[in-house]
């Protein structure tokens, strides 16, 4: 019996720490690419008078942290939507269910909004694990997912729109920033994160890049850890070590609330940011409410949109938040703060909001075709739009260094949006794909157009 | 002082200009308003007036010194200007009375490495008395020094680095033992013996590095465990729910803190040592209620217990959800548990982490105590090797259940409280413990509180010895091959109880 327990205690950690690991980043997503694929029941045309918004987000588990606030921002846009008369002369009806953090109930819950509730839209995930994990069940079914949050690229699908930064419009500037003087003139980079598919795969998109700005191997340190890992000792003692003669710079993708015992291990071991910057790819406001910011100050964040913008949309974006907070009196109170996947959660679900306003209907083909070309004033200032070729929006970067009321001081900024590569040119395998949703090509992962073009057939 | 005028600026970049020329002025007040604003203490007020404020939260006028009303804001201060700062300040200071100033700003230059303060510390250098200060500099400019012309700068360069023990120059000794790139055969012999005895050097702070780190990681295990090695390996419980104690015993020191901050704002630096019987106290009540309502209709039956107990877990977690938030609530630590000393170089030992050790050690007296030392233990030990003889003696064997559950529960509370210190307090919290507590209770052997310490730190080493050779993820999957082959070896763990009792289980 003792002999039993122990095994499977041992075995049931094992597959903990083995499930982290065991979602290679894949190459390529196979994308249905007609657009008649939907062979999948839909429900027969809703003749209720509300349109359903279905509403993906974790709001227990690990991710909670970061993702209830994603669930109150977009029912707050709900909101805002109805107050002004809703669209086709409908109401906005949210539904709203909790995947809990585990990446197969994601697609279990994305069948059952797409399938029972017959919902019109997804607006959901976080992780890339959960983004994977949904990504077949949206394509059977041809439903439409808006994803808001920075990922790691190399994917395009048909049925999903991404509102958060690609590797080009986050990590590759942050990278930019600091091997510049201003940013500190970094030589040596630790690369660490979480194991799962968006560090490793941001991860191979930097040593790439870093390869082709002469940084040698010998300066790259790469290095996982477990979902939840609490103990950083080891690591930033390795940090420590690694950092001696050359100017070291640790760029992070640790997930969820790992980054509390790494940043108070970095403040407590002696690091100080300003010799070893540690600059964070999901580390915004909301993350930083939850915790003590001393062990922090000074290091930096890469986003596309910061709380602290100073632009007369951000004012109104934060007031009506401020005001949604209150009115709805959601825990946290006068708390809460506003982050960048949350304004691409708004910005996402307005442009959603004008393509079903210019399609007409809410069905899901056309409001796809109407989508890509929408545009809209964000609350960081610039007049964003949606590529209608590969489906990801065009982004502002802002690099930021957090500050001890949790807000970021903005040190460094891109002169106006810059436009998504899904595809990262700095990887050879992916350097010639092509994700593009428009005739001739169609397609979100090919080398050669879909169609051929009427050069190609005058020349046959 | 016309500088002063960029700090009003609210740009990053007027600030750095005003940095550096105030740096360069020459004028003997910069350097308390250089410090001021690399402590977050320099203001500027509406009339761009730059202020200064004290340890006690008065400010005065950065020109005059004149006492003035507390007004303004925070002057800018971000990373770039943070690097200037610290180079001026390590230059000035390095003219300083203060020999213990002196000392840490020869530190700071020689971190920075940088060649243009070569020159003023040699100057230095010359005029230095303090021999502690003497060898610092010696040895900051080592670096530089290898590169001399001079066969015999070189060698003084070699030698203070095998004196000061420099493990980060070791790289650069290597090019200084071969033929050409170093003609003079002497300086080779050196830089080839240094290199050696820094080769030394290094196994030996890695290996107590990994002891030390190992200790620290066990000992969490272990606190964590601890409770568990009473409600299971004691009694036998499968107690699902010892993770949501642990959680309690965090959320009660998050409650503490909460209470001083509104409450005792001048003693808030002490709710941590308040926070310790609180929590002991609120996770007993909680466990003492579970055992009245729920455990004590399940002894002697395991699988209905496991999964009482689980739905039992799944209920507080809810419950404390539902009181708290899903969100993850703010446990600072509280001053004299920030930071950390260096033990030997680069190991550096933080305090919260240091505390947790010797809070372990305490915790591990205090359970040790309660079971050998006090009537309660008595009793607790009769009820669990014989319960029929000890009914028989007259212990009401009911309400002895009822304070072991208690007690291991409480334990499990006091893990909480260290828990508080190094991650995250949230409702799951508990989930990620109650694995690894199994794991060490198993392994050391069941029933047996020393073969749970045993197992704790044993783990937690051999995760440390694994970590840096196999990383994170894999150094745990090995960790828990390994356990599994002892398991299989050893079903009883790695200290067996022994004698009749065992046949008894």
């Amino acid at each position: 019996m003792r002999k039993w327990l122990g095994v499977a205690v041992a075995c049931a950690q094992l597959i903990n720490v083995a499930c982290s690991k065991e979602e290679p980043p894949k190459p390529a997503e196979e994308t249905k690419a007609a657009p008649s694929s939907s062979a999948a029941m839909k429900p027969a045309a809703p003749t209720s008078n509300t349109i359903k918004v279905g509403i993906l987000h974790s709001l227990s588990g690990t991710m909670a942290i970061s993702e209830t606030s994603l669930r109150d921002v977009a029912l707050m846009t709900i909101d805002e939507i109805n107050a002004k008369g809703g669209l086709l002369g409908k109401k906005l009806e949210a539904v709203v269910v909790d995947p809990a953090s585990n990446w197969p109930l994601f697609a279990e819950k994305a069948r059952e909004l797409l399938q029972k509730d017959g919902v019109a839209v997804v607006f959901g995930c976080w992780t890339s694990v959960s983004r994977k994990s949904v990504l077949p069940v949206f394509e059977e079914l041809n439903g439409l997912l808006f994803y808001p949050v920075q990922y790691e690229g190399e994917e395009s699908s048909y049925n999903v729109f991404y509102t958060g930064a690609a590797p080009n419009q986050q990590a590759i500037p942050a990278v930019e920033y600091l091997m510049s003087e201003k940013g500190g003139g970094a030589k040596r980079f630790v690369l660490l994160g979480t194991d799962y598919v968006y560090p490793r795969t941001t991860n191979k998109i930097l040593r790439y890049f870093l390869h082709s700005k002469n940084v040698s191997d010998d300066d790259i340190k790469e290095e996982y850890t477990p979902f939840g890992h609490s103990d950083y000792q080891t690591i930033v003692a390795e940090i420590k070590k690694f950092a001696q003669g050359k100017r070291t710079t640790v760029i992070s993708t640790i997930n969820g609330d790992s980054n509390v015992p790494f940043y108070k291990e970095l403040a407590n071991q002696g690091l100080k940011a300003q010799d070893i910057p540690v600059v964070a790819f999901s580390v915004g406001e909301e993350e930083l409410r939850g915790i003590d910011t001393k062990p922090l100050l000074g290091h930096l964040a890469a986003w596309n949109y910061f709380m602290s913008i100073d632009t007369p949309q951000n004012k109104a974006f934060i007031a009506e938040w401020k005001d949604y907070v209150k009115a709805q009196n959601l825990p946290g109170g006068d708390k809460r703060v506003t982050n960048d996947p949350m304004e691409a959660t708004y910005i996402g679900m307005h442009m959603w909001a004008q393509a079903v306003e210019q399609a007409g209907t809410t069905d899901v083909d056309a409001v796809r075709q109407a989508a890509g070309y929408q545009t809209f004033m964000s609350p960081s200032g610039f007049n964003i739009s949606l590529d209608a070729k590969n489906h990801h929006l065009h982004k502002p970067v802002f690099i930021g260094e957090v500050q001890a009321n949790g807000q970021f001081q903005i040190v460094w900024k891109t002169e106006g949006p810059i436009r998504a590569q899904a595809w990262s040119p700095f990887i050879p395998e992916s350097s010639k794909k092509v994700a593009d949703w428009t005739y001739p090509w169609v397609c979100g992962n090919c080398t050669e157009p879909k169609y051929a073009t009427s050069d190609a057939v005058a020349k046959r | 002082m016309a500088a002063l005028g960029g700090f009003a600026q609210l740009s990053g970049d007027d600030v750095a200009h005003a940095v550096r020329a105030l740096g360069e002025s020459g004028d003997p007040r910069a350097i308390r308003v250089l410090k001021a604003l690399r402590d977050a203490e320099l203001y500027v007020d509406d009339a761009s007036h730059v202020l200064i404020r004290d340890k006690n939260g008065a400010m005065v006028d950065a020109l005059s010194g004149a006492p003035v009303p507390a007004s303004g804001h925070a002057a800018t201060i971000n990373n770039e200007i943070r690097r200037v700062l610290d180079t001026l300040i390590a230059r000035l200071e390095l003219k300083s009375p203060d020999p213990d100033e002196r000392l840490e700003a020869v530190g700071e230059l020689a971190r920075r490495s940088n060649e243009e303060d070569a020159p003023a510390m040699r100057d230095a250098l010359e005029h230095e008395k303090v021999r502690s200060v003497r060898r610092a500099l010696v040895s900051a400019l080592a670096e530089g020094d290898l590169a001399s012309e001079d066969p015999k700068r070189r060698l003084g360069a070699v030698e203070a680095i095998e004196e000061a023990g420099a493990l980060g120059l070791a790289p650069k000794l290597a090019a200084l033992t071969t033929a050409p790139a170093e003609p003079d055969p002497a300086v080779r012999a050196a830089a080839s013996r240094t290199i050696s005895s820094l080769h030394r050097k290094q196994i030996f702070v890695d290996g107590a590095a990994d002891v030390l780190y190992g200790m620290s990681t066990g000992s969490i295990l272990l606190l964590s465990a601890l409770g568990l090695a009473i409600t299971f390996g004691l009694m036998r419980v499968i107690n699902m729910a010892h993770g949501e104690l642990v959680m309690i015993g965090a959320y009660a020191t998050y409650a503490t803190q909460v209470f001083f901050h509104e409450h005792l704002p001048v003693h808030e630096s002490l709710y941590l040592v308040a926070a310790v019987p609180v929590a002991l106290v609120a996770s007993m009540l909680v466990g003492a209620l579970l055992e009245v309502a729920v455990i004590r209709f399940l002894y002697g039956r395991p699988l209905e217990t496991l999964l009482a107990t689980y739905g039992l877990s799944l209920l507080l977690i809810q419950i404390v959800r539902s009181i708290f938030g899903a969100q993850n609530v703010l446990v600072e630590n509280p001053p004299w548990l920030s930071g950390g000393t260096e033990l030997f170089e680069d190991v550096v030992i933080p305090y919260n982490r240091m505390a947790v050790v010797v809070f372990t050690a305490v915790v591990v007296a205090f359970v040790a105590f309660v079971l050998r030392g006090t009537p309660l233990g008595l009793r607790v030990r009769a009820v669990t090797q014989n319960r029929p003889m000890a009914a028989c003696m007259g212990i009401s064997t009911a309400r002895v259940d009822t304070w072991t559950f208690a007690l291991g529960c409480g334990v499990g509370g006091l893990g909480g409280v260290a828990l508080s210190q190094l991650g995250n307090v949230g409702p799951e919290l508990g989930q990620g413990v109650i694995v690894d507590s199994f794991l060490v209770v198993v392994l050391g052997g069941v029933g047996k509180i020393a073969g749970s310490v045993v197992a704790a730190f044993g783990l937690g080493i051999l995760n440390k010895v694994l970590e840096p050779i196999a990383g994170a993820v894999l150094g745990k999957i090995v960790v828990l091959l390994a356990v599994i082959l002892v398991i299989q070896k050893r079903p009883q763990g790695l200290f067996a109880p022994r004698g009749r009792s065992v046949e008894a289980v």
